[in-house]
């Protein structure tokens, strides 16, 4: 049910089976990511209307404030009154709405340049991104119409952070003398940049954020005839882990379990991160070597056979192992730790990355002191083109090695989110500096 | 105390499988807070959002034996600051579950604070809600808490719509927004210098309507004034103002009995109730599912002052 009425790149589109939508019932977590005056704020203020996530004392306060003109549905999501005072959004909002289908997560980040950290962090974790595309900003007088850097910088920092879904919402729609030209030649456009990229594109839709139109109602035109935005949304597959893999869980908390006779069995708690684990199963401790059996499963205060990847598990081993907080349980012989790797980082804290000097990272549940070794190159966000650099500031991304002080057990961040994701601390001021996704 | 609730009657209204998700996340947090920090506790006022916390922190830590009983403790104590200003019932019901469970308690007395001249009212009578903060802030540094688990939502108020899971409070207890740590993927960065603390959310992104879905399917038990009951109120400002010692009716205002529940439970001063026969929780999850008035808005004088009275009051390092 791809949006897109002609794609002029085939294989750039994916289309949406409905096998592929899981069945876990979570929330889809989407960004939304769109800069000043894109009607962002209006397309979400539109998206809790319609899905009756305002409730009348909310709706009191714009009327109020709209002083007998039409509400003004941004102003649902304005925020803080520190960014009110300086009239921009300085930090990731979340927003919650539903509909029969299923529940969402808005991780509503501000698109100025000089926060392409907020696009980071909303993007980290998330299933989908809406990036928002003002149809009145772009020449429609050619046959080829250029795109807006943002569009390329929005696109590119979501597909870098390997959001599953990526959604290309044209909105104004109804500003446009004609609209379905319009749709056409910009859904053109932005396959071909896609294309190019590599960017898989889920799918185009036409909007207009502030009538409402093909947001959460289809729209009724003879250029289209695919679904609205939300429809899309409530299709769209979340993140699923791999169980059909190797078992790797990262401890997060030892808790001991007195029973008061001086037999104190240690329960090892973590998160699977992928693969599973049952009762009599064979496991191996990182980075100590040990192995031992699975006695006991436990989960959530219950006894179980068996569990899964996302699950949080208890293990009570059959012997005495030394096991911490950061080591990792796997499946014998499935992993490799490593003590240094390559990786792409996005710097997020306003001094820059400096070669040599050692940092916090923090791989699973484990803190390890960490050096760049080297910065291979900077990517051009507009283009991701390679360029040559020996510092990353703030808001840049770039190719790294990294060196660490105790081996890892580091996997692809393609291959696993959790096996290939850091994040970079400033020893003196504890300031969360930059993210690490290795390659 | 609520009745047991069958859920396959409520699955056409709303459907509760996503709470599996929420459920898992929030204890995932909660076991982060035991692992990362030295001092923990888990602020406990015997508020819905609080008794939903709780549970998941038996679930996380404890083995069920039966029902709504848990064997083993908590790795942290619980904390209430008491305004002297709370409903009674409340104040009863929190005793009554912390000797069930057989956990501790620790109470800051907002009374001691004003004794110590840490706090000065305006007036006998004004609300003690905002001075809660002063007395938090007391309660944490005599304990040297390095981090507090709170019930707080951020689908609650705008201000809590941008705050972390794990959030950060310098030395004086302050919250900066501006300062904020992002949080990429769940590798928080709880990294701490002495003095600062951290405050941490594990139902951030739960809703009003998820807590009572999960109410109603794991029976919590909550205070009584959550489900309808009779009760005097004075009607003032679209308001229901319970009538108390310490709300006492204005000049030509009168007094009338009406069934309501409250939504959220707070100070006396500030906490309004609802009209409503609901009388469990599954009539609770039926009536939020078609309320038209959000949960501050109905019940709380204290918010409807300005558009950012939360963000102020969180700045100053209030819940």
């Amino acid at each position: 049910m791809s949006a897109v009425l002609n794609p002029v790149n085939a294989p750039a589109v994916t289309k949406i089976h409905q096998s592929d939508v899981d069945t876990t019932h979570r929330a889809l977590r989407f960004l939304t990511a769109g800069s000043v005056d894109d009607g962002k704020s209006t397309l979400i203020g539109r998206l809790l209307f319609d899905s009756r996530a305002i409730l009348a004392d909310q709706l009191d306060t714009l009327a109020k404030r709209a002083a007998g003109q039409p509400i003004d549905l941004s102003l649902l999501t304005d925020g803080l009154e520190a960014e009110r005072e300086q009239g921009i959004t300085i930090d990731v909002a979340y927003r919650y709405f539903a509909t029969k289908q299923r529940k969402f997560i808005i991780a509503d980040a501000p698109g100025h340049e000089q926060y392409t950290r907020n696009m980071v962090t909303a993007a980290a974790g998330s299933d989908a991104a809406v990036v928002l595309v003002d149809v009145t900003k772009l020449d429609l007088s050619v046959d080829d119409v250029p795109l807006l850097a943002q569009t390329r910088r929005h696109s590119l920092l979501a597909h870098l952070l390997r959001v599953p879904s990526i959604v290309f919402a044209i909105n104004k729609i109804d500003a446009a003398t004609n609209p379905g030209d319009a749709f056409r030649k910009v859904s053109a456009a932005l396959e071909k940049f896609a294309s190019a990229a590599g960017i898989r594109v889920t799918a185009v839709v036409p909007v207009s954020a502030l009538r409402g139109d093909n947001v959460t109602q289809p729209l009724e035109a003879d250029w289209y005839d695919g679904p609205s935005l939300l429809q899309v949304l409530e299709s769209l597959p979340t993140v699923q882990e791999t169980v059909e893999a190797p078992l790797a869980l990262p401890v997060q908390y030892v808790a001991k379990d007195g029973d008061g006779t001086g037999n104190n069995p240690r329960v090892l708690w973590g998160r699977i991160a992928q693969g599973q684990v049952q009762v009599g199963d064979e496991v191996q401790i990182l980075p100590g070597g040990q192995t031992a059996i699975v006695g006991e499963l436990r989960r959530a205060g219950e006894p179980v056979a068996t569990s899964v990847a996302g699950e949080s598990a208890g293990l009570l081993l059959d012997r005495q192992v030394d096991v911490s907080r950061g080591d990792w349980i796997v499946a014998p012989g499935a992993a490799t730790p490593r003590r240094s790797f390559e990786a792409t980082l996005a710097w997020i804290d306003t001094e820059p990355a400096v070669i040599g000097r050692k940092y916090w990272v923090r791989h699973g549940n484990r803190w390890v002191q960490a050096r760049i070794v080297a910065i291979d190159h900077r990517l051009d966000i507009q283009t991701l083109a390679e360029t040559e650099a020996h510092e990353l500031s703030v808001n840049e991304i770039g190719h790294v090695t990294v060196e660490l002080q105790a081996e890892l057990p580091l996997q692809p961040y393609a291959d696993n989110r959790v096996g290939g994701a850091l994040i970079v601390v400033d020893p003196t001021s504890n300031r969360t500096s930059g993210a690490l996704l290795v390659r | 105390m609520n009745a047991p609730v069958n859920l396959e009657q409520l699955l056409p209204l709303a459907d509760h499988r996503h709470l599996d998700h929420l459920e898992e996340e929030a204890i995932f947090i909660l076991r982060e807070v035991a692992a990362a920090f030295e001092r923990p506790a888990l602020l406990f006022s015997g508020g819905k959002d609080s008794c939903v916390v709780l549970r998941l922190a038996e679930k996380a830590f404890k083995q069920r034996v039966s029902g709504n009983e848990f064997k083993g403790k908590l790795p942290f104590p619980l904390v209430h600051v008491d305004t002297g200003h709370n409903f009674p019932e409340v104040i009863e019901f929190r005793d009554r579950r912390v000797e069930e469970m057989g956990e501790r308690l620790v109470v800051g007395h907002l009374e001691d604070s004003i004794r110590k001249g840490t706090i000065r009212l305006a007036h006998p009578l004004e609300s003690r809600n905002g001075h809660q903060t002063v007395t938090l802030l007391e309660t944490i540094e005599e304990h040297r808490f390095d981090v507090l688990i709170g019930g707080a939502r951020r689908d609650e108020e705008k201000a809590r719509a941008k705050e972390r899971i794990f959030s950060h409070r310098d030395s004086f207890g302050q919250w900066q927004p501006k300062e904020q740590r992002p949080e990429l993927w769940n590798l928080f960065n709880t990294r701490i210098r002495p003095g600062e603390h951290f405050r941490a959310f594990p139902i951030s992104n739960w809703t009003e309507l998820d807590v009572w879905l999960y109410i109603a399917r794991e029976n919590i038990p909550l205070p009584s004034l959550y489900f309808a009951h009779d009760r005097q109120v004075i009607r003032r400002k679209g308001l229901l103002v319970p009538l108390t010692e310490v709300t006492p009716p204005e000049a030509g205002e009168t007094v009338e009995t009406a069934q309501v529940r409250f939504r959220t439970v707070g100070d006396m001063t500030c906490t309004c109730p609802v009209e409503s026969p609901a009388a469990n929780a599954a009539d609770i999850v039926a009536e939020t599912l078609t309320v038209t008035v959000s949960e501050r808005g109905a019940t709380r004088m204290d918010d409807r002052t300005s558009d950012a009275s939360m963000e102020r009051r969180k700045k100053e390092g209030y819940f």
